[in-house]
């Protein structure tokens, strides 16, 4: 009784907690999610006499496996929501229609089985002390070879990992001294001008005027203007949100097309520590 | 088994030599090829020593021939077991080839020594007579030879010879065309030649000639036979330039005079009727395929004559001629044991007084500064004396002049055709009226009358290295025929090699065919007199009548070979073309259109995206549970 | 009681697969098919339990071995992807194609 109500708590759960793992925009939340799919098979294996795999299931799943998945969202960039909007013609429609029919015809299969009752573990654990050195006298005994194989898997694995994720540094890294000749032989050896907060405005996101009264280009904070146009809080004089979007299109377009060293860093560019410095971190 | 061919090669007898009769001129010919330049200075002087050398040996064959008894004159010389059983490579020394033999290294040494002076200003001198050396080699191949095998590699040598001598001023787009016309059309004659030595094969087993003449000609039916003999008669027509194959030896005088002597006149031409009588087994078996060979010869011994009336062109004439006389040859041929000796006494004393007058043409030619039309001759004879006696000589003795060598084989080959077949004999007669018109036109309108000289024209005798051949060649032209047929010395002598008639013909100095074609001759040449002797000559020719034009334009010969070959062979062609782009190409680059278009369309399903690759997984996947699970129910 | 387990599984798996196919984001993607890998991890568990003995149980381990390793590459190589193409979307990923 009481592992039927676990069940079919765990199994709501569980299900809920995939779907939202599938449709939920942003990647974290997936990520969530999937730790809480994870939770609960723990817990259910416990309930079918699987104490040891239960424990390995939090440890190494939820425990290392979520971390490293939070670890690489965090590096590509949270805030990055997907767009929900799909691009290949009938790929939604005939990918519900595949792992429906697929989930079908599985349920068949089940549906069709005919099952005597459970035998239980109870024998095979029964003068071995329990499941986990009954599990342990099989990994060790008849799957030693595969065991010891799994260890090479993972050492290579890690080799592999630290291989891919390294980057060779091909430039010495910058001095403070380069900086400042870097800076001094540019175009704009002095800092750039400040937002537009002394003028009319009292809001760091309004642009700097010009002794003429032109908007001063290089004073648009690009972060929180793209915020604001994408939000939809787009200055109301339309000359400053005219020219506000232009920056951001020129920034889009040399977005598309990366040029190396002079390009406005990012959120997305923390990842790419050599760049950190450059005019934009100012402001 | 052991020949007797191998008992005289290891004898040492000069006959177990004769194969140095091919062996000495094609080591000419490949000296002075291989050589190049370097040979320039003495090449010619070469290839005259290598066909002495071939006219010594066959001349000593000869006598050792001669001095056996008349059963035994028939020696096999094995020289190489090339298929053991199917084709030996030997010679075969019997009276018809030696006589063959005499006749191609004699003339054909005579016509060496002719154009050392005839070549002299060729800068290709040397490479010249590389080629008349092959040319004897092949030829002597082609008559010593014990096999059809062998023969026919001969046969395809001096055609190869012929070949790059009518071509051998191929700078002249003329003589290009020729070279090939002839090499064309002798294809379609070597053509019948190999399917009639294929059929022998099958038929006799063998390529000997002992081996197939040994045979009762009963085996084989008699339809097999006449098939046999209508195929080599078509390779015979191909070589000889008998009727219908007849459109290539006009043109053939392109080449350079000596090689229409020795070649076109002479020697290669005669190769027909050689085969014919070689194979007289087989046309003997077949009164059919005889009678065929008949035909032809009396067609083309009319249509040469009535071509050779026309011509203005020397050479031509003279070809026409050729055309015409080995007509008479093929007559002979076809009319059996009785012809033979006729047919081939007729081809020597031809190819004495043919050779003659071509090498008398040349060496007018040689005096006109190469001028070939006879409107522009006219009154040689007393600026070359020794050319015009000489040709004069070869004149009377091809129009069958009383006891000239032509009255003797000639009038033979009539009186046996008139025993034979009355139409074929009167046919002939008429023939040889017409060569006594022809002929006398042509001596005419060179030696006599009016000059009619271009302006820069300075005729003047031919140097003696030109001069001595046409002597000699005329005092074979005079007396040979009287040697060969009185007594039937010829005849008796042949007997080995092809038989004897039943009984033996008796020479009627006095006889109706004999007074009937005299007399023909002689209103033929009164004729030529009348028109061209008395009359003036108009430089231009004139127009003519319908039949003048008939017999200027070949008789229609290559209009009609092109009207009914040529064009529809271009259409077959073009149908072929046209089949091969839009049917073969067509379907070949349909479907590789075709599935080029449909690897194109189904590229498209390689998107990139990997997604669209899952979902097929996944769909795959769904049909193996799918496929499982309808498996397990069953 | 295990044919519901298995039904289960089965949910699970299909979700997960529909998640590889409609989703982007290459991380989202994978955690799918870890999704995937645990309903399959719930059915071997299952199964050793309906035939009492500890094979199932010893396979979901070895799973998840693999697993972590896999993961362990798959995640390097989409931050390595992502540094140089500046996109964690799968669908930016298809040069490989006609």
């Amino acid at each position: 009784m009481g592992e039927t109500i676990t069940f079919w708590v765990l199994a709501v759960v569980s299900v809920a907690a995939a779907l939202g793992l599938v449709f939920s925009r942003k990647a974290v939340y997936s990520a969530l999610m999937l730790g809480v799919v994870m939770l609960s098979l723990a817990v259910l294996y416990a309930v079918q006499d699987a104490p040891f795999l239960a424990a390995v299931q939090i440890i190494v799943y939820t425990g290392a496996v979520m971390m490293l998945f939070l670890f690489v969202l965090m590096l590509v960039g949270v805030d990055s929501s997907d767009s929900l909007v799909e691009t290949i013609r009938g790929q939604r429609f005939w990918a519900v229609v595949a792992g429906l029919g697929f989930a079908v015809l599985l349920a068949l299969a089940i549906g069709n089985a005919v099952f005597s009752p459970a035998a239980g573990l109870g024998r095979a654990v029964t003068g071995r002390d329990g499941n986990v050195p009954a599990l342990a006298a099989e990994i060790f005994t008849r799957h030693v070879f595969a065991f010891e194989v799994t260890s090479a898997l993972l050492i290579t694995a890690a080799l592999g990992a630290m291989v891919l994720a390294h980057r060779e540094r091909v430039r010495p890294k910058a001095t403070q001294r380069s900086l400042a000749r870097t800076r001094f032989a540019g175009p704009q050896p002095s800092p750039l001008p400040g937002p537009g907060t002394y003028a009319l405005h009292n809001a760091i996101d309004m642009p700097a005027l010009l002794p003429d009264g032109s908007v001063a280009a290089t004073s648009i904070n690009r972060v929180l203007a793209r915020h604001e146009l994408d939000e939809g809080f787009a200055p109301t004089d339309p000359e400053k949100a005219a020219l506000i979007r232009q920056v951001l299109e020129k920034d889009a377009a040399e977005d598309a097309e990366p040029v190396e060293g002079d390009k406005p860093i990012q959120v997305k560019d923390a990842l790419s520590d050599e760049n950190a410095l450059s005019e934009e971190d100012g402001k | 088994m052991q020949s007797p061919a191998e008992i005289d090669l290891h004898s040492g007898g000069v006959i177990g030599l004769s194969w140095l009769m091919i062996a000495l001129p094609l080591l000419g010919a490949a000296v002075l090829m291989l050589g190049g330049r370097r040979t320039d200075r003495w090449g010619h002087l070469l290839g005259v020593l290598m066909s002495l050398g071939a006219f010594a040996v066959a001349a000593a064959s000869f006598v050792e021939l001669l001095g056996m008894s008349p059963a035994e004159r028939r020696r096999e010389v094995g020289l190489y077991e090339f298929i053991p059983g199917m084709a030996d490579l030997g010679l075969l020394i019997d009276p018809l080839s030696i006589s063959f033999a005499l006749l191609i290294t004699g003339v054909g040494s005579l016509i060496h020594i002719y154009s050392i002076g005839y070549m002299s200003h060729d800068h290709d001198r040397r490479r010249f007579f590389s080629y008349l050396n092959l040319f004897v080699a092949a030829m002597l191949l082609l008559v010593l030879s014990d096999n059809y095998l062998g023969l026919f590699v001969g046969w395809e040598g001096v055609g190869l010879a012929s070949y790059l001598l009518i071509g051998f001023w191929q700078f002249k787009p003329s003589a290009a065309t020729a070279a090939q016309k002839a090499f064309i059309v002798n294809r379609v004659g070597d053509f019948g030649l190999l399917i009639g030595i294929f059929t022998i094969w099958t038929t006799f087993g063998s390529l000997g000639f002992r081996e197939i003449f040994s045979q009762d000609p009963g085996t084989a039916s008699s339809g097999t036979m006449t098939a046999i003999g209508l195929l080599l008669l078509v390779g015979a027509c191909g070589k000889s330039a008998q009727l219908p194959l007849q459109s290539w030896l006009l043109d053939a005088m392109e080449g350079p005079t000596p090689v229409s002597a020795l070649i076109h006149a002479a020697t290669m031409v005669t190769a027909g009727v050689y085969l014919v009588v070689r194979s007289g087994f087989f046309f003997e078996a077949s009164a059919t395929a005889q009678l065929v060979v008949t035909i032809v010869g009396v067609a083309t011994l009319l249509a040469g004559a009535i071509i050779g009336c026309a011509k203005d062109d020397i050479k031509k004439g003279l070809a026409g001629s050729t055309m015409s006389q080995i007509g008479y040859m093929m007559l002979g041929a076809g009319l059996g044991p009785a012809g033979y000796a006729f047919a081939i006494g007729h081809l020597i004393t031809h190819g004495f007084f043919k050779a003659n007058m071509f090498l008398g043409a040349g060496s007018v030619m040689h005096a006109m500064n190469d001028e070939v039309d006879m409107r522009r001759y006219g009154g040689l004879f007393s600026v070359m004396k020794i050319t015009a006696v000489t040709f004069v000589i070869g004149y009377l003795a091809i129009i069958g002049f009383p006891l000239l060598s032509g009255y003797f084989t000639k009038d033979g080959i009539i009186e046996t055709a008139m025993h034979h077949n009355q139409i074929l004999g009167w046919l002939a007669v008429a023939g040889a009226g017409l060569t006594g018109f022809y002929m006398s036109r042509m001596v005419f309108m060179t030696f006599f009358g009016k000059k009619r000289w271009a302006d820069d024209a300075h005729p003047h005798e031919s140097p003696a290295v030109m001069t001595w051949p046409l002597i000699i060649l005329a005092i074979g032209s005079i007396g040979l025929g009287a040697f060969l047929v009185l007594g039937n010395r010829f005849m008796t002598f042949l007997a080995p090699a092809v038989g004897l008639p039943q009984e033996l013909p008796e020479f009627h100095f006095v006889s109706t065919p004999g007074l009937a074609t005299l007399a023909l001759v002689a209103v033929g040449a009164a004729f030529a007199w009348f028109r061209y002797g008395a009359a003036e000559v108009p430089v231009l020719a004139p127009r003519g009548s319908f039949l003048t034009a008939f017999a200027r334009r070949d008789l229609y010969g290559d209009a009609l070979n092109e009207a009914l070959l040529m064009r529809p062979g271009q259409w077959l062609t073009r149908i072929a073309v046209f089949f091969d782009n839009r049917g073969v190409d067509g379907l070949v680059n349909g479907l590789a259109a075709g599935i080029g278009g449909t690897s194109g369309r189904l590229r498209r399903v390689q998107t990139g995206y990997v997604r669209s690759y899952a979902l097929s997984i996944l769909f795959g996947a769904a049909a193996v549970v799918g496929a499982l699970l309808y498996v397990g129910n069953m | 009681m295990t044919t519901h387990y298995l039904v289960l599984s089965a949910l699970l798996f299909a979700i997960g697969g529909i998640g590889v196919l409609v989703r982007r984001n290459a991380i989202v993607v994978f955690m799918c098919v870890e999704l995937m890998l645990n309903a399959c991890n719930l059915a071997f568990v299952t199964f050793a339990r309906q035939h009492g003995n500890l094979d199932g149980q010893l396979i979901a381990f070895f799973v998840m071995v693999v697993a972590a390793a896999e993961v362990v590459i798959g995640l390097a190589i989409i931050v390595m992807i992502f540094r140089t193409r500046r996109s964690a979307s799968v669908d930016d990923a298809n040069l490989l194609k006609y």
